[in-house]
């Protein structure tokens, strides 16, 4: 038997929680897994997705916050993130189906904690916080210290994540997601890379991130060393990403691929995504997502 | 158990049931509208889609009690009177339904679709039924048909 109410503030909704309530944005994580018997329903269950509070995409001088309930279907349309902050625009376009980008919130992809979501390695590349409130206070955790194996977060119970924050990104400045997929739509990443590039006057990388997604127990950032910085991108520095992406895996075998599979993909996935961000940190538009402009994935 | 008012087709339905049960199964078996149908159960298929606000839905995985508030808009809400809406229409003409099963909820997210893109391209017709399955057509005969039902609306 579940006890359900509709929050009508934030405070109400932090109470709840500090009461041992548990939120539900879209459920297309909390209904679906208690509907196939993976947990079942919280007793206690709060639906936060109308809070104005958590609602909405704001740029300023120096941070970008997103509302932890804008849907994936904002994100992807959304002209703030589909200019600035590319690789988050690419994965939300991939999620699921338009249902499922309708309700699934980023909020409720990030307290989801699964290694497979398509938001997270863009969250990573771009610097993002993830903003955890409580009835007492808050507090920014980045989201490696966030995400700490499948399905598990660092966030306490009583923490609800009200928005994702992260850098206003500095000029010549691109990012890119791609996934690997059999299918177009209802997919799960078989595994994936988001990048984000810098480039200074000529040409060179000034700054360069990569992560990678769906091949170890949590969303995976990768060191890359001096791969790329103050290089050009070409097919040396290129070829250096994917080699360090596929070291970096520790990929599982599953029903989806091998891990052998996945450790070679990633690393082409990677160095995909490093170009795909590289060209729109020298100014060219590739249409979101990625994936269907540049022909990566499925192609059906 | 919870009380709930969920407005259906614009008509308002008082309901207690208990706070667990799917928006799915309160349609079919509360309200009494079973156009919805149950495919997958598991927000795969498509078949149970309605809209929330305009906007498409998996019922089978949406919570009844969160959808107090919001308009829901099911396959029994498009037709006025005994005139099919063209959607439907269009898909009986042009052999978009065989065994039936997933036409509720391929209308529906057709509908959404057509309501936010009257001029859709064919691959925006696909992203837009992307959601849901058809075991039996092989899609081409929908897709059709929701081209046509787009040009008859507009």
């Amino acid at each position: 038997m579940t006890t359900f109410s509709i929050a009508q503030s934030l405070d109400q909704a932090l109470q709840a929680l500090a009461d041992g309530a548990r939120p539900v944005a879209g459920g297309t994580d909390l209904v679906v897994g208690s509907r196939q018997g993976k947990a079942p329903l919280p007793d206690t269950v709060i639906a936060i997705d109308r809070l104005d509070e958590l609602a909405g995409i704001s740029l300023s001088d120096d941070q970008l916050r997103i509302g932890a309930m804008v849907t994936h279907a904002q994100l992807m349309v959304d002209p703030i993130i589909a200019e600035h902050f590319s690789a988050i625009a690419d994965a939300a376009a991939l999620v699921g189906s338009p249902s499922t980008r309708n309700v699934g919130t980023l909020g409720g992809n990030v307290m989801n904690g699964s290694p497979a979501m398509d938001t997270g390695a863009p969250l990573i590349v771009l610097g993002a916080t993830a903003e955890l409130q409580t009835t007492s206070g808050n507090r920014q955790v980045t989201m490696e210290e966030l995400w700490v194996s499948p399905g598990k977060t660092s966030a306490n119970a009583d923490e609800l994540c009200v928005a994702l924050n992260m850098p206003a990104r500095p000029a010549n400045s691109g990012s890119a997601y791609v996934r690997l997929e059999y299918r177009r739509a209802m997919e799960i990443a078989v595994v994936g890379a988001a990048a984000s590039v810098t480039l200074d006057d000529g040409g060179m990388v000034t700054d360069a991130r990569v992560a990678l997604t769906a091949v170890a127990a949590t969303i995976l950032a990768v060191d890359l060393g001096d791969a790329l910085a103050g290089k050009p991108i070409d097919e040396a520095s290129l070829a250096a990403v994917a080699k360090i992406a596929s070291e970096t895996a520790t990929p599982i075998s599953d029903l989806r691929a091998t891990d052998r599979y996945r450790r070679h993909t990633v690393g082409v996935m990677a160095r995909r995504a490093v170009e795909a961000a590289g060209r729109r940190a020298g100014g060219e538009t590739i249409a979101i997502p990625v994936n269907r402009t540049l022909g990566i994935g499925a192609s059906q | 158990m919870h009380h709930m008012n969920l407005d259906v087709n614009g008509m308002s339905y008082p309901i207690t049931a208990d706070a667990s049960r799917n928006l799915l199964s309160v349609l079919r078996n509360e309200v009494g509208l079973t156009g919805t149908k149950e495919g997958c159960d598991d927000c795969e298929c498509g078949a149970c889609m309605v809209l929330l606000d305009g906007q498409p839905v998996n019922s089978c995985s949406y919570l009844a009690a969160q959808a107090e508030g919001r308009a829901v808009t099911t396959i029994e809400g498009l037709a006025d009177g005994d005139d099919l809406h063209p959607l439907q229409a269009k898909m009986l003409e042009l052999g978009g339904v065989q065994c039936g099963f997933c036409t509720p909820g391929m209308i529906m997210s057709a509908k959404a679709l057509l309501d936010r893109n009257p001029e859709p391209s064919e691959e925006e017709i696909r992203i837009g039924l992307s959601g849901n399955l058809c075991r039996c057509t092989g899609y081409a005969k929908i897709l059709a048909a929701v081209g046509e039902a787009a040009v008859e609306i507009r």
